[in-house]
């Protein structure tokens, strides 16, 4: 079975937001970058595959260089190739051009199954995986937390939570499904698994390697434009509700819910 | 010239959702903002009956498309169908509620179409006849207002529970048509195989009213009775922290957090939670706050309206006690 994981790198959850000089973006400087937390559950997911069905994972990164170092950690936890899309004219593209050099790079790579994570936690935006699945033509199944691939390796059942029930949707391969959290436990990178990282083959590809025009891509390209970026609204300062004992605190509290509050 | 606002509704099982409300009287103040017409579009089967209700909310017309492969929600059905009213009638604007159903179903109508969307809004504002949008990013860390360039219609999805609802209005109506659209089987390569309903049977975490959560604090699944009757008085759904998901007391459906649920209910306690950036990512919408922890230098009582400095296991029980007194 072959695999594609698609994989983004952001900055890591602990990171402060610092808001830049021109309210657009923000500062990049003194981050730290992880592999998207959301994408760590399509490598492992393809790697227990590939582990069942054999065949090939391939993991495909979209960004500046230094996304190689996330592309490395996936290789380094089992998968097998990296192909790093890396452009100085993909820079400041939205979700549609992403989706669109993705789709470009991945159309002629043998594919039964791709995985995405559900969300990027930078924008938050989470549509890169329905959009790559239009333009390759094939079905997405979105937030998938279990995935039974058929014993032929041809279709899957995939049970997606929504609200109040887990649907079990089935769908033929070529597939795109999103991933997350409660789908599996994405393995650790091992000390022999980053050796062996280093000598694994990671491609780079340009816009024009795939065929594209830059000027579909990029900051003047994009159709969701930002505007501008704000801290988010403060919350007050909360009240700390007095009490000698937790029965007076709690029966202050209670109050300050139902006539303060009218939350009760 | 692309004209009027779109919403698309909401229904599972021939019942409308509750964020299907939410978007109507959303895309109500849109289009009065605008001076045009607010467009509900209806899929599903048998479901006509529920125009009406959707012109309570202020719909001035309900685009009915029946058919019984749109009796449930699959992403290739209902995208072909919407895609093709779309491209039809070409509304100015088309919103829909950032639910697991909207979020799928507005990001392969958007690509098909080649527009962006905006996910997961938290406001809309009309300037020059343009939607603009405000949405959380970097996890509620920063919020971003964006709009949209040579991209129509303008598509954004409403985070649930933060849009407030238009009181029913009894005495209005909506003209209501039926959709002309074309279903070809050959598209249709998704099936839903099987529905399993939450045992629970309670209101899942991103639509809920009220929320008692509890993290490591709780010490064992055991100890979530406690939450769970508070829960019960109140009418809440309980939630959980990551640090309890992976303990495996709770399921990871009930986690609140950046790689668990954003929510933004009108009452969020959270008991023995710590308040860690990556919790607070998910419930910083909420409207009131409280926090129950016995450590007063726990960063949640930064983001809490109230706090109350203890034993939760004291606190919790007697918190329920004196609200079944109250109501
Ligand atoms: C990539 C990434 C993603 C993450 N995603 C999430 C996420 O989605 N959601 C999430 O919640 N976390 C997430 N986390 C984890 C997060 O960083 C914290 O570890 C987690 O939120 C802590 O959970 P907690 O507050 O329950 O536990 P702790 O931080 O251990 O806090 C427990 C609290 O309980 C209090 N307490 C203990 N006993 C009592 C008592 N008897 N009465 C009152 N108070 C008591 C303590 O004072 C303490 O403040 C993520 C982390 C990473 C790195």
């Amino acid at each position: 079975m072959n695999i594609i994981v698609c994989l983004k790198q952001v900055p890591d959850t602990e990171t402060q937001i610092k808001i830049a000089a021109d309210g657009k973006g923000i500062v990049t400087d003194d981050i730290k970058w992880v592999m998207n937390p959301y994408d760590e559950f399509g490598v492992e997911e393809a790697l227990k595959l590939k582990e069942k069905f054999g065949g090939e994972v391939t993991v495909v990164g979209l960004g500046p260089k230094r996304v190689t170092e996330s592309i490395r950690t996936a290789l380094a936890m089992g998968a097998d190739k990296g192909v790093l899309v890396v452009d100085d004219a993909l820079q400041g593209s939205d979700s549609l051009g992403v989706a669109k050099a993705l789709a470009a790079a991945i159309k002629d790579m043998p594919h039964d199954l791709i995985f995405a994570g559900q969300r990027a936690v930078d924008e938050d935006l989470g549509v890169v995986g329905a959009f790559l699945a239009e333009f390759l033509g094939i079905p997405h199944v979105a937030l998938a937390v279990k995935v039974e691939v058929a014993e032929d390796g041809k279709s899957a059942k995939v049970h997606r939570p929504v609200e109040g029930q887990t649907l079990v949707v089935e769908t033929p391969f070529p597939a795109l499904i999103t991933t997350q959290k409660g789908l599996n436990e994405p393995r650790y990178a091992s000390l022999p698994g980053i050796m062996k990282a280093k000598k694994k083959p990671l491609a780079e590809k340009s816009l024009a390697d795939l065929g594209l025009d830059p000027a579909g891509f990029g900051e003047s390209a994009r159709k969701l434009k930002i505007v501008k970026l704000t801290p988010p609204p403060e919350r007050k300062a909360g009240k700390i509700v007095e009490g000698e004992t937790p029965a007076e605190k709690a029966a202050a509290l209670a109050k300050l819910l139902r006539d303060e509050a009218k939350v009760i | 010239m692309a004209q009027g606002v779109w919403t698309v509704a909401e229904q599972r099982e021939g019942e409308i959702r509750k964020i299907t409300y939410e978007v109507v009287s959303e895309g109500r103040r849109l289009a009065d903002a605008l001076g045009q017409s607010l467009t509900v579009v209806l899929l599903g089967n048998g479901i006509k009956d529920k125009a009406a209700a959707l012109a309570q909310y202020g719909a001035d017309k309900v685009l009915v498309a029946e058919d019984q492969r749109l009796e449930t929600y699959t992403t290739d059905a209902y995208t072909a169908v919407v895609a093709q009213l779309v491209k039809a009638e070409e509304p100015a604007m088309l919103l829909m509620g950032a639910s697991v159903q909207g979020k799928d179903l507005s990001s392969r109508v958007a690509a098909r179409l080649d527009v962006a969307v905006a996910q997961d809004c938290t406001a809309f504002a009309v300037e020059d006849g343009n939607l603009v949008a405000t949405r959380p990013i970097y996890a509620g860390k920063a919020y971003a207002q964006v709009t949209f360039e040579q991209s129509w219609p303008q598509m954004a999805t409403a985070r649930p529970n933060v849009m407030s609802v238009n009181e029913p209005d009894a005495s209005r109506t909506a003209e209501v048509v039926d959709a002309q659209f074309q279903l070809d089987d050959g598209e249709l390569k998704t099936k839903v195989v099987e529905a399993i309903k939450d045992a629970s049977g309670k209101i899942d975490l991103t639509e809920a009213d009220k929320i008692v959560s509890g993290g490591r604090g709780m010490k064992g699944p055991e100890n979530y009775a406690i939450l769970e009757e508070l829960a019960q008085v109140i009418g809440a759904s309980v939630g959980a922290s990551r640090s309890a998901v992976d303990a495996g007391w709770r399921s990871h459906t009930d986690q609140v957090g950046q790689t668990g649920k954003v929510v933004s209910p009108n009452l969020y306690i959270a008991c023995g939670i710590s308040g860690a950036i990556q919790h607070l990512a998910g419930m910083g919408t909420s409207k009131v706050i409280v926090a129950i922890n016995k450590d007063p230098d726990a960063p949640i009582f930064q983001k809490a309206d109230y706090g109350v400095v203890g034993d939760l296991f004291d606190v919790v029980p007697a918190l329920t006690e004196e609200i079944k007194k109250m109501i």
